[in-house]
């Protein structure tokens, strides 16, 4: 029988969740690495016993961790061996410096700051981590600053894609609340030199030729906050999400406003529809219905709650416009957490899992496409992202 | 002999149970002994200093013998109680509790 494994990362450890494939009964290991900020964790397709993990503090900075064993145990790549004498350094899989190189031929050194001013870009943390489609070494490393950085050995080294940076807006990228972030990254299972990515707030990017050369893809997307509401970038993008099976549309939860892409990104159009909420953090699409997709509306930039105390998964199995609320299981009164915006996954099961976690420290999973829903924990640290993975 | 004391996060990143003891050939500085910590556990690597700089990371504290020598130039001798192994090098984190 399939089993289910969910990668949690909270603000104070990592915790990962086994089921089989009923997924009624859960066991739960953790906390990993426990204390600090566990920003993502996320296993590789080509070899699910391979996981990555971010770790960060604002005291230690950045740290990467890996597992070969499915989360069992751990170790920080290239580092957790003391260096044979004469031998080359260990690896540094906690290096993230940004390449100002003048291969590049442009200059990467600033980007807007909040108050419109220029400000070095420093490197603060990794966001998510994207495992490639086909190789267990390969792996992308979204940052804040916002920036695109790959590893090809395992995540031992990382070097900058800096054509992201470079390919003339980045100079007027400005940080969202929660900082100039790299926050999502999809790969095109279809088309492997085609990658997208999402930045708060500057917006999301497509490169067609593997993350040498990208552009702005936000035609469509209205912003009142920013002097131009229809500008190229400056967007405060929160995630995007896509069906395997139908890479070239996109769905994408907005700072306000959901939208949806039918050309890749080349032009986008609202369909918030008859949500309560426009805002909000996640967005997610079901495994096997392309056009069945899943917010939880936030009441406002301003509050970062659930509307009505009512913690509510909307569900349109129109590919938007048309919602309805998801509610069974979930408290229905006198709730006010959060759902961050790497915190929904699916499984493949037949029906579809769907899978969130909260700012209030509780993971839901639902073994039917969203109709019920159960906690699998209540008391975690909260959570910032949920990962899950599908095995045999 | 140095012993040097680090914050439960390191400890637990590097698993080290206790206090290190590190040997380090010439002069006892702020740099030698993180040198000599970083060649053996190289994942505590860019967690005390940035790897590009070299600067102490702004969160933390360097102290021995009762005094915050957080601010001492990197090559400056250690205390001599430092030097000797009477004391060690303590590594904190700067904002402590709440």
């Amino acid at each position: 029988m399939s089993k289910v494994r969910v990668l949690v990362g909270t603000r104070k450890g990592a915790f990962i969740l086994t089921s089989d494939g009923k997924r009624e009964h859960w066991d739960v290991s953790g906390p990993h690495f426990a204390g600090w900020e566990i920003y993502h964790v996320k296993g590789s397709p080509a070899d699910p016993n391979r996981l990555f993990a971010s770790q960060s503090s604002g005291w230690f900075g950045q740290v990467i961790q890996r597992s070969s064993d499915g989360g069992k145990t751990w170790e920080t790549p290239g580092g957790e061996k003391m260096p044979e004498p004469g031998a080359p350094p260990a690896g540094q899989s906690n290096k993230f410096v940004y390449d100002d190189s003048p291969a590049n031929g442009k200059p990467l050194t600033t980007h807007q700051w909040y108050d419109g001013t220029q400000h070095p870009w420093e490197f603060k943390r990794v966001w998510h981590l994207e495992p490639s489609l086909t190789d267990p070494d390969t792996v992308y490393a979204g940052v804040e600053d916002a920036a695109l950085f790959r590893t090809t050995d395992g995540a031992k080294t990382w070097h900058e894609l800096a054509g992201l940076r470079g390919h003339g807006t980045g100079p007027q990228w400005q940080p969202g609340a929660g900082g100039l972030c790299l926050h999502t990254i999809i790969l095109d299972p279809k088309d492997p030199k085609r990658m997208y990515i999402a930045i708060s707030a500057a917006g999301s990017f497509r490169t067609d030729d593997g993350g040498q050369t990208w552009r702005p893809i936000n035609r469509g997307l209205r912003s009142q906050f920013i002097p131009d509401p229809n500008a190229e970038i400056g967007h405060c993008v929160h995630h995007v999400a896509m069906n395997p099976s139908r890479p070239g549309v996109l769905f994408m939860q907005k700072h306000w406003d959901v939208m949806r892409s039918d050309n890749a990104g080349d032009s986008w159009q609202e369909v918030s529809g008859n949500l309560p909420s426009d805002f909000g953090f996640v967005i997610d699409v079901h495994a096997h219905e392309p056009d069945t997709i899943y917010v939880v509306p936030i009441k406002s930039d301003g509050e970062h709650f659930v509307p009505d105390g009512k913690l509510r998964v909307y569900r349109s199995r129109t590919g938007g416009n048309d919602w309805e609320a998801l509610t069974k299981g979930l408290p229905q009164a006198n709730c006010y957490v959060n759902v961050l915006r790497d915190a929904m996954a699916v499984d493949t099961l037949d029906k579809c899992g769907v899978y969130f976690g909260t700012t209030g420290g509780q993971v839901y999973a639902s073994a039917d496409a969203g109709d019920t829903w159960s906690p699998i924990v209540r008391d975690l640290p909260a959570v910032l992202s949920v990962e899950v993975q599908t095995l045999p | 002999m140095i012993r040097v004391e680090l914050p439960p996060h390191l400890r637990g990143l590097a698993h080290i149970c206790g206090e290190v003891q590190l040997e380090i050939q010439g002069v006892a500085t702020q740099r030698s002994v993180l040198d000599a910590l970083e060649a053996r556990y190289p994942m505590l690597s860019g967690t005390i200093r940035d790897h590009i700089t070299q600067k102490r990371r702004p969160f933390l504290r360097f102290f021995a013998c009762g005094e915050d020598l957080s601010h001492e130039q990197p090559d400056a001798p250690l205390p001599g109680a430092v030097a000797s192994g009477a004391e060690p090098l303590l590594i904190l984190g700067a904002i402590a509790g709440g």
